[in-house]
């Protein structure tokens, strides 16, 4: 089954500040994906990796095309629903993690994490509890869980984003090369979670700068160049040539 | 479901001249009429608000916000000629007009305030729980017993120590000062809180815990909230959508996010670009 078929995307910039030029950041992208299915979004830097998650959940605003997002009760376009359609489906019906960790400062990691899932109407013990298991699981280290993330490494925030980001388990995730600065035993932890803590009809659209990230976790691999769309395939198709 | 929505509010000082409209705003470069020398403070300004959401108003000084936040707590300032519609929830009219009466009604019940200076919100030398006790005796509280209980909870709830309650305001941190607005704001549970530049005179550390605390009640709650900062940060960690003014007129609006990181307009472009 369908989850979300993307259909002659475009978004261009308008950068009034270097004298009204239009950059574009993606033209004409087109793909479907399943119900259930991991897929890869890979390319060089500038390619539109990061454009096309973010259009995904409306972060930015497409000017052409549609996002369709088959839900249990209804079809939603994505790229033109209203705004609060969008909030709405914000909570729990698709997330999205960022590479960098965005929350007001001073609030502790377990609280960071339990937030969506308190949000979600959970009570606050058993988010906390849901919240550290995450945490623990992804080995950032128990005497930092009240710690603020603002004091944290570079790798322990990001985990940190990545619990708050997986903890309600939503339909749709998007993540935004969520282990790039992850070393190897924690980026192992975080593919581990990935597969074990989503639900088998969790629908997934990945960027990743390791290969072998992208060789563990993906289904089938989407190829930016240029903003445009140049192949989409599944992974054992693409490895030794894209993946190295 | 829509709890508020406002069309062409406008505020303007000065005598006003019929090319006070046509004359000001982002195109022209200015909010004050070149004919009359009026300021239009705030106009053509629309808007809406659903039930539990938290809606964010920007720009620099000078560009309507607060006088589009009073206008939205009903609280307009006299010295101000004021127009345009508020209509709320399923109460028939609008809002701008109603008499005295249903005015303090709506002010101590359903739309509550939280004033950018901290004296216009609180009266420093009463002390802080009489602060927060004073909103309940004007919505009608009498018990003694009940408005004690009811202020002690805001005052767990807001994170205020409670040995502090019967001190006087003005022996209370900033941060405190502006907690005892927040509880008392939150007093009479409210649907909708204006909250106008909430971080203002606060150092770093306790504005981000005000926030915090703030962002907690209100999605507890449900409560919706129309937020006014100069401070970007401050809006981008609570608004669900985001306003932004420039010459006294609404420039751009959308998703929070949509706004910061991809402005359309030139003017919001340059005030995201020249966050430090």
């Amino acid at each position: 089954m369908t989850a979300i078929a993307v259909d002659g995307l475009e978004k261009t910039f308008d950068m009034h500040v270097l004298g009204d030029e239009a950059v574009v950041g993606l033209a004409d992208v087109s793909f479907d994906v399943r119900e259930g299915e991991f897929l890869a979004v890979v390319g060089e830097s500038g390619s539109g990796k990061s454009s096309l998650l973010k259009c995904l959940y409306r972060t930015y605003e497409p000017d052409a095309g549609a996002i369709h997002y088959y839900g249990e009760e209804r079809i939603v376009d994505l790229a033109i629903c209203d705004d609060r359609t969008v909030i709405a489906m914000r909570d729990g019906t698709i997330g999205y993690a960022s590479q960098f960790l965005d929350e007001i400062p001073r609030v502790p990691a377990v609280d960071v994490v339990a937030r969506p899932l308190i949000e979600a109407g959970l009570d606050a013990e058993s988010a906390r509890e849901q919240a550290r298991a995450l945490l623990s699981r992804l080995q950032v280290p128990t005497q930092l869980w009240n710690g603020y993330p603002a004091t944290f490494s570079g790798g322990e925030r990001q985990r940190v984003n990545l619990a708050q980001a997986l903890a309600p388990r939503p339909d749709v995730l998007l993540l935004d090369e969520p282990t790039s600065a992850l070393d190897p035993e924690t980026r192992q932890a975080a593919i581990d979670l990935l597969d074990t803590y989503l639900d088998e009809s969790t629908t997934v659209i990945g960027v990743f700068h390791d290969t072998d990230v992208v060789r563990a976790v993906a289904d089938r691999v989407l190829v930016l160049d240029d903003g445009r769309l140049e192949r989409i395939a599944p992974v054992e198709a693409l490895t030794g040539e894209v993946l190295g | 479901m829509t709890l508020l929505e406002a069309e062409g509010l406008r505020t303007i000082y000065g005598d006003g001249c019929s090319a006070c409209l046509d004359s000001t705003g982002p195109a022209d470069g200015t909010n004050q009429c070149p004919h009359c020398g009026s300021v239009v403070a705030c106009a053509e300004a629309d808007l809406s608000v659903a039930e539990g959401e938290v809606l964010g108003i920007v720009g620099e000084s000078g560009s309507g916000k607060s006088s589009l936040a009073e206008l939205l707590a009903l609280e307009p300032d006299p010295d101000g000629a004021t127009g345009g519609t508020v209509s709320y929830g399923d109460r028939p009219g609008n809002l701008l007009d109603v008499d005295y009466e249903t005015r303090h009604d709506l002010r101590t019940g359903e739309i509550a305030f939280v004033h950018q200076h901290i004296r216009d919100g609180l009266t420093l030398d009463f002390t802080g729980g009489g602060n927060v006790a004073e909103k309940l005796l004007s919505a009608g509280w009498r018990s003694y017993e009940d408005v004690r209980e009811r202020v002690t909870a805001l005052f767990d709830e807001t994170e205020i120590p409670l040995d502090r309650m019967d001190d006087p305001t003005n022996t209370y941190s900033g941060g405190m000062q502006r907690r005892v607005q927040i509880a008392r704001a939150l007093a009479t549970d409210p649907d909708l809180v204006v909250l106008d530049e909430p971080t203002t005179g606060l150092d770093v550390s306790v504005q981000a815990r005000v926030l915090d605390t703030f962002r907690r009640i209100q999605r507890e709650e449900g409560v919706a909230a129309i937020v006014v900062s100069h401070d970007l940060g401050v809006v981008r960690l609570l608004a669900d959508r985001t306003l932004v003014m420039r010459h006294g007129r609404i420039v751009e609006s959308g998703l929070t996010d949509r706004i910061m990181e991809d402005p359309h307009h030139e003017y919001t472009q340059t005030l995201i670009n020249s966050v430090l």
